[in-house]
């Protein structure tokens, strides 16, 4: 099927979110659609899927004009679609869900629960995609529940495939997965459209990659065209995907953390007798495949998790059992990991979430009552000094992009006084430009002597800032190893290869970070 | 605030008094209409609930369906009569809530001022917005006491039980005690605000302490402060020489003041109540407290990482809540009725979640639709006296008013407004443009 969008234009009130966009799909193409946060991706793909009606322009398929009002007509088109938060029925089986709306009968008036399974078996095996029809979908990790997506595409007949973000919640290995899954659909004649802002990922999957920036299409591209040149047309400048910055000159250790063993209500132990420390003036990079106990071990860290054993040690201060707000007030900076859920308060203005835990102390509160003054004064000085792009400060934070509501966080923890950074997937889900600035941000913290706590699963990110790099598994720390080391032996500790070094204190084992590993940043990967 | 009437007239004849200097005025209430934000939505829903009101009480009327009967020989006469039965209602609604022209032609009838004022002329002129204040004070009190736990993430559906708390401990402390005229108001009113905060703290424990959801022990702890109440009437509480549930009248030096004497039965409960709203609005708004509570109502994890301690303030805001409830309580009980029975919570309890949420579960919305029932509840016996319309037509109306605003959806699309643009594009998109 040749899909044709041609001159799409979409509004909202005075914003365009596509701006006459033309694009073809042509069969059996993987079409990938890069773009920052913001660009009007997903607003395009709602349009082809039925979701949202074109202002202007028109769908030609096969060169005749389509009008989808609703998925349905989309659907019916052949148009398939998965959605980066899927939309499946948690208590249904694979099966269950893929027949979901297409319920097929017996002549007895009987759903044809045999015939269900039989599809999702055949396609299963058609391409390789190792799904149960009869597993209940809660019971399924992540990537498994993104394939029963796309068999339920595949059952109604979709010969375009819309993909929207779809690695943005895989591991790196389900990733690799779907990637030969695109391939094999692609030998079957499917098209897919791969919505991303990850450049690597679409350089390795698309035949074709289309920019788009501000609602705008500014260029096609092959994939051979270099990272440098896609990212600067992402961001209509060119960005440094490396971070500069000189060599760490740490201090005496700040954060330390002993022998930490962390349990969930359930008894089930995430952290495992954990130790390591961070010095002032250094970043230690945290890495690790998700799930890990990375989120646990953060979650003791600011006091969100009881510590069932080991210590917790800030300075000479022990805050083991202490309440988060002592920890904050000891000087603890922090950038959670869900920062929708744990950082900002969406429903709040943005100078309200820029004192969300300062509002109690001078000069934004005297006594119980608020300094509502000092407070706006502070919020328009924030914004300034992080380039916070909002209307007013007066705007709802859930409001602003992604990139935006991380830069609200960070400027309200580094905008108090602390000495340890504690800063969890501080990336994840932004654009290029406010990636850049985030780890400059980080970077500048080190270099005023905070101590830095860096936990990521994007090895990139690791690379690029961590002076010193830590590797978890399961709970522990199987390995410390400078910047330098090679990709495929940091591969190697996060699977778990424990090294002889891995529980003895790090201050022994791993040397300050050499100089030649800053200047090795992000090269590798 | 006191002179405050119901929204709706207020707006429209405010609009139309400044529009007429003002041209940008104009465009700017026809801007807010047409941007169809929640208050635009509020005042739409209720004209809209009371012109269905009008209708259904136009059709139920036995004399406006016999002229329908007579449509085609006197199509005419059909029409008029369902218009005046549907104008005669509310007319009498408003006289019996607002102002009465009647009172005040008799007040002139009178030889002179003093005589009038005497003989309860002057009285009468007043009485109407005095009952709309009396009726509207434990409303607007049990109103906040859900509207604030409502800026704070939690629905307190038990009002009622907690309105019980206050009036059982103020009664008490009204006939038990003796103590001289300024010091036993105060004690009471004390004791109404300990009584109710005591059932509040109780939920605001078993939520932070055990996960309890505060919709349920709200409604359970309904039941058991209904029961308690009708067996301490029977027991401890009953008055002498009566084998009903009735407790003895309290003390007069418990009686709150009448505001301006003589017959109109406004009191200083009103004006406790109107305190209350400003300072809940104060608590909310302009301190570290109610930062706080608002942080939390919207999203207690981030509240939590930031260094709040959510439980105890679940604590604190049902605590104050209950206060807030049983502080009505006492309010009926020190102003107007002076004795509690079985049934004096009546539907207190209900009709604060339905102010809440008209009043948008904000202070000054309380303040507002506490005024409007209270007025729909100080008209409606006159209405029923003049043009029989049955007083239930009030609760339906009500009922309409709240169910209208519940559905902004509805309201927007029977008066074609488009929904304010920041929730266009969310509603369409989802999760924005990203």
């Amino acid at each position: 099927m040749e899909l044709e969008l041609q001159g799409i234009t979409k509004r909202f009130g005075s914003l365009v979110a596509n701006d006459r966009i033309d694009l073809s799909v042509s069969p059996g193409q993987v079409h990938a659609l890069l773009g920052e946060n913001g660009a009007g991706k997903s607003t395009l793909m709602n349009v082809l899927y039925g979701l949202l009606q074109p202002d202007e322009g028109e769908i030609l398929i096969d060169g005749r004009k389509a009008q989808f009002n609703s998925p349905k007509d989309a659907i019916a088109a052949g148009i398939g679609m998965v959605h980066q938060h899927f939309m499946l029925v948690p208590v249904f089986t694979v099966a269950e869900n893929v027949t979901l709306g297409m319920e097929e009968t017996r002549p007895s008036g009987l759903l044809d629960r045999r015939k269900a399974r039989r599809d999702v078996r055949e396609l299963s095996k058609r391409y390789g995609l190792a799904v149960d029809p009869d597993a209940l979908v809660e019971n399924l990790p992540v990537g498994i529940q993104q394939r029963v997506e796309i068999i339920k595409a595949l059952v109604r007949n979709a010969s375009v495939l819309i993909l929207d973000e779809p690695t943005a919640v895989l591991t790196p290995a389900e990733a690799e997965d779907l990637f030969r899954i695109i391939r094999q659909l692609k030998d079957g004649g499917t098209s897919v459209v791969f919505i991303s802002h990850k450049l690597k990922e679409v350089q390795e999957i698309a035949d074709t990659i289309t920019v788009l920036r501000r609602g705008a299409v500014v260029g096609q591209k092959s994939p051979s065209a270099s990272e440098d040149e896609l990212a600067a047309m992402m961001v209509g400048r060119s960005v440094q995907l490396k971070v500069t910055k000189d060599a760490a000159k740490p201090g005496a250790a700040v954060l330390g953390v002993e022998n930490l063993t962390v349990a969930d209500e359930t008894g089930r132990v995430w952290v495992n007798g954990m130790s390591f420390q961070v010095r002032a003036g250094e970043i230690l990079g945290l890495a690790g495949v998700q799930g890990n106990g990375q989120t646990e071990l953060c979650e003791a860290l600011i006091g969100l998790r009881p510590v069932s054993n080991g210590h917790i040690r800030l300075g000479d201060r022990d805050l083991t059992h202490a309440t988060p707000r002592q920890r904050l007030h000891a000087g603890l900076a922090y950038v959670p990991e869900d920062r929708q859920e744990d950082g900002l308060v969406p429903g709040f203005s943005v100078a309200d979430n820029m004192v969300l835990d300062t509002y109690n102390q001078l000069p934004y509160a005297k006594g119980i009552n608020l300094n509502l003054p000092a407070i706006a004064s502070n919020a328009a000085a924030r914004v300034k000094e992080f380039d916070v792009r909002t209307t007013s400060t007066d705007t709802p934070v859930g409001t602003l992009s992604g990139g935006n509501q991380q830069k609200v966080i960070l400027a309200r923890e580094l905008g108090r006084e602390h000495k340890v950074l504690v800063a969890s997937q501080p990336t994840r889900g932004l654009d290029v430009g406010s990636i850049e600035f985030v780890h400059k941000r980080i970077v500048a913290a080190r270099d005023s002597g905070v101590a830095v706590l860096i936990v990521s699963s994007e090895l990139d990110e690791i690379y690029a800032l961590a002076d010193r790099i830590a590797v978890m598994y399961e709970g522990r720390i199987t390995g410390f190893r400078p910047p330098t080391v090679p990709v495929e032996e940091l591969g190697l500790l996060m699977a778990g290869a424990a090294d002889s070094s891995a529980d003895g204190p790090p201050a022994e084992t791993s040397p300050p970070a050499d100089q030649a590993g800053a200047e090795q940043a992000g090269a590798e990967q | 605030m006191s002179e405050q009437a119901p929204p709706g007239p207020v707006a429209t004849t405010e609009a139309a008094k400044k529009g007429g200097e003002r041209p940008p005025f104009i465009r700017m209430v026809r801007d807010a209409i047409a941007e169809g934000n929640s208050v635009t939505v509020t005042i739409l829903a209720i004209i809209t609930a009371m012109i269905i009101g009008g209708l259904l009480n136009a059709f139920t009327n036995t004399k406006v369906l016999s002229a329908w009967g007579n449509l085609f020989s006197d199509p005419g006469h059909a029409f008029v009569t369902a218009w005046d039965t549907a104008i005669g209602a509310y007319v009498a609604l408003f006289e019996g809530a607002i102002f009465n022209p009647h009172t005040v032609a008799e007040l002139f009838q009178q030889a002179s001022i003093s005589a009038a004022i005497h003989d309860g002329f002057l009285g009468a002129v007043f009485n109407p917005i005095s009952e709309t204040c009396v009726q509207a004070t434990p409303l607007l009190l049990a109103g906040l006491a859900v509207a604030l736990p409502y800026q704070a993430g939690m629905f307190n559906i038990g009002a009622q039980g907690q309105f019980i708390g206050g009036a059982i401990l103020a009664t008490y402390l009204g006939y038990g005690v003796s103590l001289p005229p300024v010091i036993h108001v105060i004690v009471c009113v004390i004791g109404g605000f300990v009584g109710g905060g005591v059932v509040g703290w109780v939920v605001g424990e078993l939520k932070a302490r055990t996960g309890a959801h505060e919709v349920i022990t709200t409604i359970m702890l309904n039941y058991v402060m209904a029961f308690l109440l009708a067996y301490l009437l029977g027991n401890v509480m009953q008055r002498p020489g009566r084998t009903d549930l009735i407790s003895p009248f309290i003390d007069a030096n418990a009686h709150l003041w009448r505001l301006f004497g003589g017959t109109l039965r406004i009191n200083a409960g009103f004006i406790l109540a109107l305190a209350c709203a400003f300072g809940v609005s104060w608590l909310l708004y302009r301190s570290t407290t109610g930062f706080e509570f608002r942080a939390i109502g919207k999203n207690p994890s981030a509240a939590r990482v930031a260094g709040m301690n959510v439980e105890r303030s679940w604590v604190m805001v049902m605590l104050i809540a209950g206060g807030l409830s049983g502080l009505a309580g006492a309010a009926v009980i020190q102003g107007t009725d002076f004795s509690v029975n079985f049934q004096s919570y009546g539907t207190y309890g209900i009709d604060a979640i339905t102010v809440a949420l008209l009043g948008l579960g904000r202070p000054r919305g309380v303040v507002l639709a506490a005024l409007l029932f209270g007025a729909l509840h100080a008209g409606a016996p006159l209405m029923q006296a003049q043009t029989s319309t049955p007083v239930d037509i009030v609760e339906v109306l009500q009922a309409l008013i709240v169910m209208f605003v519940a559905a902004p959806p509805l309201v927007r699309a029977i008066y074609r407004l488009r929904a304010t643009r920041a929730s266009g594009v969310e509603g369409l998109t989802g999760r924005g443009l990203a």
